[in-house]
């Protein structure tokens, strides 16, 4: 088996074992969305309009919360030292990374939001298109996320620096995002919105495993 | 400066440095380091804390990168093609990268994999490897039930998991009872006579035979050169 998908199975194994990332992304996911009929009030009409921006948001913040453990653990036991010096590019070993968090935090998400957007009463018709969205927006969060979290390691206060420098970074995934499924709501095409975070996600794929390999670089030195 | 303190022409080493200058936050830890290793060979490195043997076995390995000279395998330098060199070597440092919720024969196995993915007896060697460390019957064993010395063996267990000509060891005695060093030994003495090589530092007594060795306080900067840095 290649390095790659050693990397992602070790990972894997890793959370599922622990469980505990997963779980607990999942579980702040539901919590906060359902706390907004609780602070918007029962209205269905006001739920389904603001929906896609509540269940994007909230996915956000939520994909974020795991962010910070992506390579703090391995920093602090040593094994990002080794991890570093395999015998493949770092940035192979970053982009396994980045895969094994997508599918242990991404998909749990994708899972939860049909669920989710049934109790704040979104459109039926917006419901192929969330997770449309989802499942081109939440790799790009898994993306530039290990950008940051390889750029705070070591620091003090990692997970609050971390929040100041990627939430920034996701604003274009939530405008995108939110857009494509208005769009829809509307009866409007969203292809537009679509292609701009497919474009987002290939422009992601293509520079956030450089970026993040040269600050784990920096952050062993 | 001070000249190659090894008996060998540093064209005749398979793994050399030459003229090394290390700068760590802003201060010169050592300077006009040179040193020369060939099949066979062990340096050990010796010098009070903070004199840098850290920080040459890291550079040795890859981890950090010199202020100046040159670190080369067989001519070539080690910069032009570092993955070659992380594949000819095994860095053991002062953490043990045993995951606790692993067991101690996954955790072994997953390094010696991502060393090598096509080592046909990979499993053998992993089982070969524990045993030689005494972590046989620890093998299932989760890595947080692990002491100390125990999570450093299984740490040195990756040495024999997964073969590699050059071994970097920082302090590898640490943890490590009076029976695990004589392993130890034994294991270095056969890597050895293999034609292995071996770079370590130690505090603690540990038989190396035939062994160089390189005191690193000798090496640090006189005050107008670590004034240069400043």
């Amino acid at each position: 088996m290649s390095r790659f998908g050693e990397i992602v199975r070790r990972d894997l194994r890793l959370a599922l074992r622990q469980g505990s990332d997963s779980v607990m992304v999942v579980t702040f996911f539901v919590l906060t969305v359902v706390l907004f009929p609780f602070g918007i009030g029962p209205e269905a009409n006001i739920l389904a309009r603001v929906a896609p921006g509540v269940l994007w948001v909230t996915a956000l913040l939520a994909s974020m919360l795991s962010l910070d453990r992506l390579f703090q653990a391995d920093y602090e036991d040593g094994s990002l030292e080794l991890l570093v010096l395999t015998p493949t590019p770092l940035e192979v070993v970053v982009a396994a990374k980045v895969v094994a968090h997508w599918l242990t935090t991404g998909l749990p998400l994708l899972a939860a939001a049909p669920v989710l957007a049934v109790l704040l009463n979104l459109d039926a018709a917006g419901f192929k298109i969330l997770l449309l969205t989802m499942l081109v927006g939440t790799p790009i969060l898994s993306l530039v996320g290990a950008v940051g979290a390889a750029l705070v390691l070591g620091a003090r206060r990692g997970g609050v620096l971390l929040s100041l420098l990627i939430l920034p970074l996701y604003v274009p995934v939530l405008i995108f995002g939110v857009g494509a499924i208005d769009a829809t709501l509307q009866g409007l095409e969203p292809r537009a919105h679509l292609l701009i975070l497919g474009g987002m996600l290939a422009g992601a794929l293509a520079l956030a495993p450089w970026a993040a390999a040269a600050a784990l670089r920096q952050a062993l030195e | 400066m001070v000249p190659a303190m090894t008996g060998i022409h540093p064209s005749d080493a398979d793994f050399s440095g030459s003229q090394l200058v290390c700068v760590r936050g802003g201060r010169v830890v050592f300077a006009g380091l040179s040193f020369a290793l060939a099949a066979g060979d062990a340096l050990v490195l010796l010098g009070p804390n903070g004199s840098g043997k850290s920080s040459l076995l890291r550079l040795m390995a890859g981890l950090l990168k010199p202020f100046s000279g040159t670190l080369a395998w067989r001519r070539r330098a080690v910069s032009d093609d570092p993955e070659a060199h992380a594949a000819r070597s095994h860095y053991v440092g002062h953490h043990d990268a045993i995951k606790p919720v692993l067991s101690v024969a996954e955790n072994v196995a997953f390094w010696a994999r991502l060393h090598e993915p096509r080592g046909d007896a990979a499993g053998q060697r992993v089982a070969g490897a524990l045993e030689r460390f005494s972590l046989a019957h620890l093998s299932a064993l989760p890595g947080k039930m692990l002491s100390a010395g125990q999570r450093r063996r299984a740490n040195l267990a990756r040495l024999l998991a997964a073969p590699s000509p050059l071994w970097l060891l920082d302090e590898p005695t640490t943890a490590l009872d009076r029976g695990s060093i004589r392993v130890l030994e034994g294991v270095l003495a056969e890597h050895r006579a293999q034609g292995g090589m071996v770079a370590l530092s130690t505090h603690a007594d540990i038989d190396l035979p035939g062994a160089r060795e390189i005191h690193l306080d000798r090496f640090a900067p006189s005050a107008e050169l670590a004034e240069m840095f400043l």
